[in-house]
């Protein structure tokens, strides 16, 4: 983004956003954040005027070039392969405030019109080794630089765009599940069979929200480039009542997890952030910032269903608590 | 009327009943068959009309034993096209007994074995796409490039090797029906057995016999890498190709033996597949059981030696709830061929066919352990996931269609020994001539 930095505008902005820093940045601001992000092209005035009609009823004139490309309007399959143009979306996770809450899990599954127990997210109880309390771990698709998924891929269904998200289309993909094994992470699920809600044509097929669903197809977490090109951030980070998961541009160096916003380096660097599994050399979009200072104790987590709680019937250390009576 | 052509005659009269007439058992057999092929289709009616949810595969293990049965019957093929090809070019004295067993099985496996992986596809009515939207960098379309070419060379080798029998079926089919000898005719294009013309076919079977050794290690190879080139802890292994090509000659030699049995007693050709020709395979079985020993023992020991903990997550789940399938696959599997053929005075036909079955559902199980239990063992622990998508146990839908593919297998073949004898005739004249040829030369020695 070296061109940003020439151009007054991106001065403007990281002036604005340093401002909002200091000010203490609210929900709103955090959204806004994301606004800019996605129209960034309006910032180089055209010089032509175009007038429009706002909700309540006012015209207005505004730059030709300022009118947002990407409202909520249908992205086809084959415009989302391109990608939102100069950015680079990840995400960070900051292990010390999640508490198993869950919110995250349920606002992803409304979202993409998934059943109660179809997740594209999943919470994992991670023990690092025997001296280390266990930890909640959220785990979204990493959406990887260097995909395993999509270089095993026979016919291109699943792909890397330029703003490093990866997605899967749904009319392309074959079923052949190789990008199910040949992800080390198992962030792929699979349509096994069909269901009501896959003939819901209320909304047509993009692959950007990954609805409806497909039979016979792979599916996954999708980073909500929906959301994304309307300048919101996905469902899970702000369904988050702990701001767990920031979102944001690696190349405007600025992530967000709706209620305060921080420069994506400095959190990296002065909270020790890793990618989980870096030795698999598949460089992940996903940061993790370690469970240190933990907000929660761990049992919190507990105070969920009896289902799922069963879901972690296979952790020792859930064993362990079963067998002391503590859940 | 020339000597060969007498003899020609004969053979085509001692072969042709078998041909011809089928026996009370033979349609049993073929009844039986044909129920279970029926068993099969109504399961995958079923499969595709209800989708892949009837079968016990899931988001963790999404291949099961159609993955499993797929590299079984993919790598019996090679398996069969390796061998053939190594005896028919270094030209191996007793071979013509058993080659067109093994040409036979290398064909028929084929065509069952991609019918597997089109079990696994999601959505087989977007098969074609593998060729709309090719990706060159995919394993797969390694695969597809790889089971398309050995199939072509396979048949192409297959039907050079049956070219003399269908003339000499074509000249001396007496009594059998018209259409019969209009297919002999039109299948023999020709052919002779004029001294140019058997040049000729010689030298072709003996080039595409090298080029299908050559394929062969190719296809087997890319059929490997589709596990090995991914990151999965039990998969990323650096041997599995050459382990892959081992595994499959100990399936097929054995598959060749059952089959080499089973074809002698019924078809009561005791004269012609002997004994020793179960010694030499069961020697041959002997050798590659013990690199398959070998191969298998070097994989799982490295892995435990090293118990990186990955590793020792998937040796966790292989011993404690595979144990008995791990005991009988790589140690009663491995063990007890080796046993038996090792020492001989066990060899007898019998024991030496005993010895085949045993290695071959060893080699199954040992198939289904490297798939199933490393797809529930990834990286990260399969963990906040239901119950039911943990652990995999495949459905009787996946049952039928696997003994479907048993059954259209033996199918399959018995058709093709109905039309073709089980033992080449134009091995036996070419043998007999180059007996007579060697004679000469030898009674011109001992004059002076």
């Amino acid at each position: 983004m070296k061109d940003d930095k020439t151009t007054p505008s991106g001065t403007n902005r990281r002036k604005f956003l340093k401002m909002g820093l200091l000010s203490g940045a609210t929900t709103v601001a955090g959204a806004s954040l994301l606004a800019n992000l996605a129209s960034e092209e309006e910032l180089k005035a055209s010089g032509e005027k175009i007038r429009v009609l706002t909700a309540d009823g006012k015209m207005v004139e505004v730059d030709a070039e300022s009118i947002n490309k990407y409202p909520e309007a249908h992205i086809t399959p084959e415009e989302s392969r391109m990608g939102i143009p100069g950015r680079k979306f990840v995400m960070v996770i900051d292990l010390a405030k999640c508490k198993n809450a869950r919110n995250c899990v349920e606002s992803c599954q409304k979202a993409h019109q998934l059943d109660h127990n179809e997740e594209f997210l999943k919470i994992h109880l991670i023990q690092d080794h025997e001296e280390a309390d266990p930890y909640w771990f959220p785990k979204p698709c990493y959406h990887c630089d260097e995909p395993p998924c999509v270089t095993v891929c026979p016919t291109g269904a699943t792909f890397k765009r330029d703003d490093g998200i990866v997605l899967v289309d749904n009319d392309r993909c074959i079923g052949c599940k190789f990008c199910i094994t040949s992800c080390p992470y198992s962030a792929r699920q699979f349509n096994w069979s069909h269901k009501p809600k896959f003939d819901d044509t209320s909304q047509p097929y993009s692959p950007e929200t990954s609805v409806p669903g497909t039979e016979g197809t792979v599916t996954k977490c999708v980073f909500c480039p929906d959301m994304l090109r309307q300048g919101k951030l996905p469902h899970c980070v702000t369904a988050c009542p702990m701001g767990v998961i920031y979102f944001g541009d690696k190349n405007e160096d600025m992530v967000t997890n709706g209620e305060e916003t921080v420069r994506f380096s400095e959190l990296i660097n002065d909270r020790g952030g890793y990618r989980h599994l870096e030795h698999l050399g598949t460089k992940p979009s996903v940061y993790y910032l370690p469970p240190v200072n933990r907000q929660f104790p761990l049992e919190r987590g507990f105070d969920v269903d009896e289902d799922i709680i069963e879901r972690y019937r296979d952790v020792p250390f859930v064993q362990d608590l079963k067998e002391q009576g503590k859940i | 009327m020339t000597d060969l052509d007498v003899r020609k005659k004969e053979l085509a009269k001692e072969f042709l009943p078998m041909l011809l007439k089928s026996t009370k058992w033979s349609k049993i057999w073929t009844g039986v068959l044909v129920g279970f092929i029926l068993w099969g289709l109504i399961a995958l009616v079923l499969q595709i009309i209800n989708g892949h949810g009837v079968t016990g595969m899931r988001d963790n293990v999404v291949w099961g034993i159609y993955i499993i049965n797929f590299i079984f019957f993919v790598c019996l093929s090679y398996s069969g096209a390796f061998i053939s090809g190594v005896l028919h070019f270094f030209n191996t004295p007793w071979k013509n007994s058993v080659s067109r067993i093994i040409e036979i099985v290398t064909v028929v496996s084929l065509i069952i074995g991609p019918v597997f992986i089109l079990l696994c596809i999601g959505r087989l009515d977007r098969l074609h796409y593998l060729f709309l939207y090719p990706r060159i960098q995919s394993p797969i379309t390694w695969d597809v490039i790889a089971i398309i070419t050995d199939l072509i060379g396979c048949f192409i080798y297959l039907y050079l090797t049956f070219i003399p029998d269908f003339a000499i079926l074509r000249d001396n089919s007496i009594g059998a029906p018209r259409w019969r000898k209009k297919l002999y005719k039109f299948l023999a294009i020709g052919y002779y057995d004029t001294p140019k013309q058997r040049k000729r076919l010689h030298s072709i079977t003996r080039i595409m016999s090298a080029m299908i050794i050559a394929l062969a290690i190719v296809a087997y190879t890319v059929l490997a890498w589709i596990f090995s080139l991914t990151l999965q802890p039990g998969w990323n292994s650096t041997i599995f190709a050459p382990y892959f090509i081992v595994a499959g000659l100990y399936s097929g030699v054995g598959v060749i033996i059952i089959i080499m049995y089973l074809i002698r007693k019924y078809l009561k050709l005791e004269h012609y597949i002997r004994k020793v020709h179960f010694i030499g395979a069961g020697v041959i079985l002997l050798v590659i059981s013990l690199l398959f020993g070998y191969f298998t023992f070097s994989e799982y020991f490295a892995r435990w030696f090293s118990h990186k903990t990955t590793d020792a997550n998937l040796l966790d789940t292989l011993f404690n709830t595979y144990f008995w399938e791990f005991i009988f696959a790589n140690y009663i599997g491995v063990l007890v061929p080796i046993v038996i053929l090792f020492f001989k005075r066990f060899r007898t036909i019998k024991s030496i066919t005993f010895a085949a079955v045993i290695a071959v559902l060893g080699l199954w199980l040992n198939r289904y352990l490297i798939v199933v239990p490393t797809l529930e063992t990834p990286y990260i622990p399969i963990q906040d996931t239901r119950p039911e998508f943990i652990h995999y146990s495949a459905t009787w839908i996946e049952w039928a269609l696997s003994f479907a593919g048993i059954a259209a297998f033996v199918l399959f073949f018995m058709l093709l020994i109905r039309l073709v004898p089980i033992i080449p005739m134009s091995g036996i004249i070419n043998y007999e001539r180059e007996k007579k040829k060697n004679s000469k030369p030898l009674a011109q020695q001992q004059l002076p």
